[in-house]
């Protein structure tokens, strides 16, 4: 069987997985005052990483991104129940949000909540969840 | 300090995460679940006897003020349940290595059984609708997991079936609880069950009534929504049968107790009469079922009908004395599945077969297992000392003080052909002649499989002995549940 020559899909992949990524991280943190949020940034995170896939294929990607994203989704929950938990060390009750400014290098002054600790752990939860079904469907020959 | 409230649902949680990490390494992951289950168990038997003692926990998760955030309500009657879901989760992790095979063992096996008691547990202390929702949904998707596992025909078969109508009752556990936020602008049950009183149009809420009890009737496998039930609950793993037998239907029917006690207790003439009716129709339906079968898994499953029968028929009667039939009988109930599945899972295993026409004299070879089982079936039945009997008396009781003949009639008649169906096993499968014992190599591992059985067997006949000391807590869960001003005043604090 011959190879197609994708370069054109190859190239292109490289660029728009770039952004998509990029895009991702923003709605990721965006999330507090602005559509967006670990949810669907996850899944564009995912779909990111996908694109790349198909681009690519399976064993150059496990090359480059070497995750087993099974993985991922219990370190996800355990972020998100973490949070909840760290609310009741402080003797507040479960799942009790904090947040505080800080002055930080580039971006002055800005509020950091613990809230955003819940939806990474979301985020990641959804990207394991999101590779997993994806993955084990497209291995699946037999 | 009220934080108390949410460790039963969140060590489960925290415990399957972690063995989730570690699900390849079969050995440790089996007995860190064990040390996770029994530490479980005591943290939440203190909660309990903190309960018991205090008064009613609530948890406004996130310090957000009651009507507007989520509570967690730790009152008795959760607590009482709760603290059964773990005696069970504890008798089923220590069966689990006995029936389970490696492989399925480390194919998440125990993620997925403690995201279950996790489920469990939420949906008995939550005090939010939506939130209810949330925890059928997250014992439900565990449940789905477990189903499959192992990966038979007919595994795959039942589970389809049973996917899809859990999908469908959700669905419309969804619509109807948008249809209640629609009328009473809440999903907080306190506050529901205060606006309720309020509202003009009382012939919507009956009607969002009835449809929170199809919901919910579907989940407890009433009368005519029953017939997914049966063979769904024995094609899995025993331990896993016994965990459902034990726990799902059990949550509908609180949930049942909980939002017609609570909430829709405006027109009982019209909705619990209907439950009467119901119940009675769900135990003969259930008992036909459960005589005319001899596959022995098929019998035990479908004893859990008549079974959620006779707590309906409790919440149908609505006096103290009936509830608290109710209650015990569903202590009671949730104890002795999950004892009947797992000797029947374990009858199964060792003769090699379910079918009773296949098997004989198995007495001979497992007199343990034999005598075991003999024992849950008159518990089972409610013969005198035993815990059966106490909730169906309270059960009788309530039915004759309001003088619904028919109904103990069915009740009294029903028992007999459960005791029937449940000595038929007996009879038939370990009486007889000797044979020659079917599998050998088997014989190691059922005898150790009767140790958890006879273990959760000996709380259940203390319960049945011992009721004087139970039946006081019982009761006192009664009163509070046949007073709803009492839950109103602990959750939003007026």
């Amino acid at each position: 069987m011959t190879r197609t020559n994708d370069i054109i899909l190859r190239t292109t992949t490289t660029l728009i997985a770039f952004i998509l990524l990029g895009f991702s991280i923003y709605l990721f943190f965006a999330g507090h005052n602005a559509p967006g949020g670990g949810f669907i940034g996850g899944l564009m995170t995912s779909a990111a990483i996908i694109l790349m896939y198909m681009a690519y294929g399976i064993q150059a990607m496990e090359k480059i991104l070497p995750i087993n994203f099974r993985q991922i989704i219990p370190v996800g929950l355990i972020i998100a129940a973490a949070t909840g938990i760290g609310g009741m060390i402080f003797n507040a009750p479960f799942l009790t949000q904090t947040f505080a400014y800080f002055q930080l290098p580039i971006l002055g002054k800005t509020e950091l909540a613990t809230a955003l600790l819940f939806d990474l752990g979301v985020y990641l939860a959804v990207v394991g969840v999101t590779m997993t079904i994806i993955l084990t469907i497209a291995n699946d020959r037999g | 300090m009220s934080n108390l409230t949410v460790l039963p649902i969140l060590l489960p949680l925290v415990a399957g995460i972690i063995v989730a990490f570690i699900h390849k390494k079969t050995t440790l992951t089996r007995n860190l679940s064990k040390v996770f289950a029994v530490v479980n168990f005591l943290i939440v038997g203190w909660v309990f006897l903190h309960v018991k003692n205090q008064g009613t926990l609530v948890l406004e998760m996130g310090s957000w003020e009651a009507p507007f955030g989520i509570v967690l309500v730790g009152d008795l009657l959760a607590m009482t349940l709760v603290l059964t879901t773990n005696i069970i989760a504890v008798a089923c992790v220590f069966f689990a290595p006995q029936s389970l095979t490696e492989k399925e063992e480390s194919f998440y096996f125990y993620t997925f059984f403690f995201m279950l008691i996790s489920g469990v547990s939420g949906a008995f202390l939550t005090g939010d609708l939506f939130n209810l929702f949330v925890f059928f949904e997250v014992l439900l998707m565990a449940s789905y997991g477990l189903i499959v596992l192992g990966n038979g025909k007919a595994q795959l078969r039942e589970s389809i079936k049973y996917v899809l109508i859990n999908l469908f009752s959700s669905m419309l556990f969804v619509t109807t609880i948008a249809f209640l936020y629609s009328v009473v602008g809440t999903v907080n049950m306190a506050q529901a069950a205060q606006r309720v009183q309020e509202v003009e149009q009382q012939g919507v809420l009956t009607t969002i009534a009835i449809l929170f009890f199809f919901v919910f009737a579907t989940k407890a496998a009433v009368f005519p929504l029953y017939y997914w039930l049966p063979r769904p609950y024995i094609s899995p793993n025993p331990v896993v049968s016994a965990l459902f037998g034990a726990l799902l239907t059990k949550v509908g029917v609180y949930s049942i107790l909980r939002t017609f006690t609570l909430i829709f207790n405006h027109e009982v003439g019209l909705t619990h009469s209907l439950f009467i009716y119901l119940a009675a129709l769900t135990m003969i339906f259930g008992v036909i079922g459960a005589i005319s079968t001899n596959n022995i898994k098929l019998i035990v499953a479908y004893n859990i009908i008549p079974a959620v029968g006779f707590m309906l028929m409790g919440i149908g009667i609505f006096t103290e004395v009936s509830i608290s039939g109710t209650i015990y009988y569903l202590v009671h109930d949730m104890i002795i599945k999950g004892v009947l599945f797992l000797l029947v899972g374990a009858t199964a295993y060792v003769a090699g077969t379910s079918d009773l026409r296949k098997m004989s004299g198995l007495i001979h070879h497992y007199p343990v297992l034999g005598w075991l089982f003999f024992l849950a079936s008159l518990v089972l039945a409610g013969i005198p000392p035993f815990s059966g009997f106490i909730g169906k008396l309270q059960l009788i009781r309530g039915g004759l003080g309001e003088e619904e003949i028919m109904i103990v009639l069915v009740a009294l008649l029903s028992s007999l052909l459960i005791l029937f169906s449940m000595i038929r096993i007996f009879i038939r499968g370990y009486w007889g002649d000797k044979i020659e014992i079917p599998v050998p190599e088997r014989e190691k591992k059922g005898k150790k499989m009767a140790l958890p059985a006879a273990a959760l067997l000996t709380l259940s006949v203390l319960l049945g002995v011992g009721a004087e000391w139970f039946f006081p807590t019982i009761q006192s869960i009664s009163q509070y549940i046949m007073d709803p001003e009492i839950y109103i005043d602990s959750v939003l604090k007026e």
